[in-house]
């Protein structure tokens, strides 16, 4: 990952990242959560984090999100950047009436015909009086979705919906995400659990674990070592192609340098 | 009716229509607790006042805001649960009210009509600060009321949305010390957080906004105010005890009414 030297100002100028990271770290406690993580999100570009639990992902989001300080290292934006952000679930407190419409509306002032365009483009419409408590997982990932559209995002960013939503209701999300970049041209920033998942719908993946372990297109990164040491007997058979690397591990996970050749991390 | 009986109710109606909104955000914020303990601390507010010769009622905002900030400090250590925290945070601080109330001699307090209200004792004087501190707290809430929304629903959006997120909880807890310091009078400190919470729990089965629960949760508070007062009147009971009972029996007729959805 080439790392961006350009200043904020210049960045909007000159039409570089949307959002990225500087040798980011973040530690909970004495865990090293993310080691000098570098990644980069461009204009109208889809990148999903992948990595096993623990390794990070949630973490690096918020991080972007600027819901979690850095302990070294900095997390970058364009200037006045609009972000829409989906998280992983949202439980709405029983106690508090509201409809999905009225949900809509709390963010920020907003037209009622802004409402309704937002409510179409996730395909909610006719969710638009239910309660929200009373929706399903995966209509609230759409719900939420057009919750993130409503403030007209340059960058979405959004954490896998979890075992609540079902492979059909990921599947459409994710269609629906696809044309949103389309029509939009914003930027997408994913975190997903499997590759294989999002990799029809994806330009760059970063494979996390606690630090990049390699990024590139996703066939590329199907391909590669570092990637079937984390996920093991799922892509085996996809083995063929060896990709360089520029590191190797020691058995606590830290990154010792091999030689100073560089190329995964492109 | 006697000039007493007017002002009870005046004093209580202004009460139970502030306790509405503010209420509801009590019960969707699941910050019950969090009420009482701030109410048990306004005994050593009082106390407070009364030794630095000024208004009791500051003396309670004051004791209230600092036991808001200890406990928002406390929580970030979260080496104990925050029930625990409000527990220790609730009792302790009531304790303190009682044993600083107890060294001041020469004072003569009502403890009974801190503890539980004296509504029938209502002055001209506290009936200003009802409506002033009211609608103090009113336009506040309004101002406030989308934002506070968002922050219930969720404190991460709404922070991703550039909400000031910390700083309205600030002004919800500064707009919860308010109302204590000025409902005191009228229910006591044992029973203001009842006075937050009945009306807005029992107005929870009919709403479907978040306004509608406010403002229906206000109607039922001034209703429970208006029956109590008169139960307290027609057979002489405490009159704060006698309103808390009327709202509680508001909310088990209400959870009785069938809802067709």
């Amino acid at each position: 990952m080439s790392t961006p030297t350009l200043s904020r100002d210049e960045s909007a100028l000159f039409a570089g990242p949307l959002a990225w990271t500087e040798d980011l770290t973040v530690r909970f406690g004495r865990r090293t959560v993310l080691d000098r993580v570098n990644v980069a999100v461009q204009p109208g570009e889809v990148v999903t984090l992948i990595g096993p639990n623990g390794a990070g992902k949630t973490t690096l989001v918020r991080a972007v999100l600027g819901l979690v300080a850095p302990d070294g290292g900095r997390v970058l934006r364009r200037p006045n950047l609009r972000v829409g952000y989906m998280p992983q679930r949202l439980a709405v407190d029983r106690t508090l009436p509201l409809t999905v419409r009225r949900f809509l509306a709390l963010w920020r002032p907003v037209t009622a015909d802004k409402v309704e365009a937002a409510l179409e483009e996730a395909g909610v419409t006719r969710l638009a009086d239910s309660a929200v408590q009373t929706i399903s997982g995966g209509e609230m990932q759409r719900v939420l979705l057009a919750r993130a559209l409503l403030g007209e995002p340059d960058l979405l960013v959004l954490d896998e919906p979890d075992q609540a939503v079902d492979v059909h209701g990921q599947a459409e999300l994710f269609n629906r995400i696809a044309q949103v970049r389309q029509r939009r041209g914003c930027g997408v920033l994913l975190v997903s659990h499997d590759l294989h998942t999002v990799m029809a719908r994806t330009d760059r993946v970063i494979c996390l674990n606690s630090h990049v372990c390699c990024s590139g297109r996703p066939e590329d990164v199907s391909r590669h070592p570092e990637y079937h040491a984390l996920f093991g007997g799922h892509a085996r058979d996809l083995a063929v192609y060896v990709h360089h690397h520029d590191h190797a591990h020691a058995e606590d996970g830290k990154v010792v340098p091999e030689h100073d050749g560089s190329c995964c991390h492109g | 009716m006697d000039e007493f009986v007017i002002r009870a109710l005046l004093a209580g109606g202004g009460i139970a229509l502030l306790a509405g909104p503010l209420g509801s955000f009590v019960v969707w914020r699941r910050m019950a607790y969090f009420g009482d303990t701030l109410a048990h601390s306004a005994l050593l507010g009082v106390t407070l006042g009364f030794l630095l010769g000024v208004n009791p009622m500051i003396g309670v905002m004051v004791v209230c805001v600092t036991l808001a900030l200890a406990l928002v400090a406390l929580q970030r250590r979260r080496n104990l649960a925050a029930d625990t925290l409000l527990g220790i945070l609730s009792h302790g601080s009531l304790s303190l009210g009682l044993v600083a109330l107890a060294f001041l001699e020469t004072l003569r307090v009502d403890l009974m009509a801190y503890l539980f209200g004296d509504i029938l004792s209502v002055t001209d004087g506290d009936l200003m600060a009802i409506y002033g501190g009211g609608a103090v707290a009113l336009t506040g809430l309004a101002l406030l009321w989308r934002r506070l929304l968002a922050v219930t629903v969720d404190e991460d959006l709404a922070r991703v949305e550039g909400m000031p997120v910390d700083a309205l909880r600030l002004a919800f807890m500064l707009l919860i010390a308010l109302v204590i310091a000025i409902a005191m009078k009228i229910v006591g400190i044992l029973l203001i957080t009842s006075l937050l919470i009945i009306p807005a729990a029992s107005a929870r089965r009919f709403a479907r906004t978040p306004e509608g629960m406010a403002v229906l949760a206000s109607v039922l508070g001034i209703l429970a105010v208006v029956a109590g007062l008169l139960a307290s009147l027609n057979w002489d009971l405490p009159g704060g005890p006698s309103v808390v009972v009327s709202a509680a029996a508001l909310f088990l007729l209400g959870s009785l009414v069938p809802i067709r959805r």
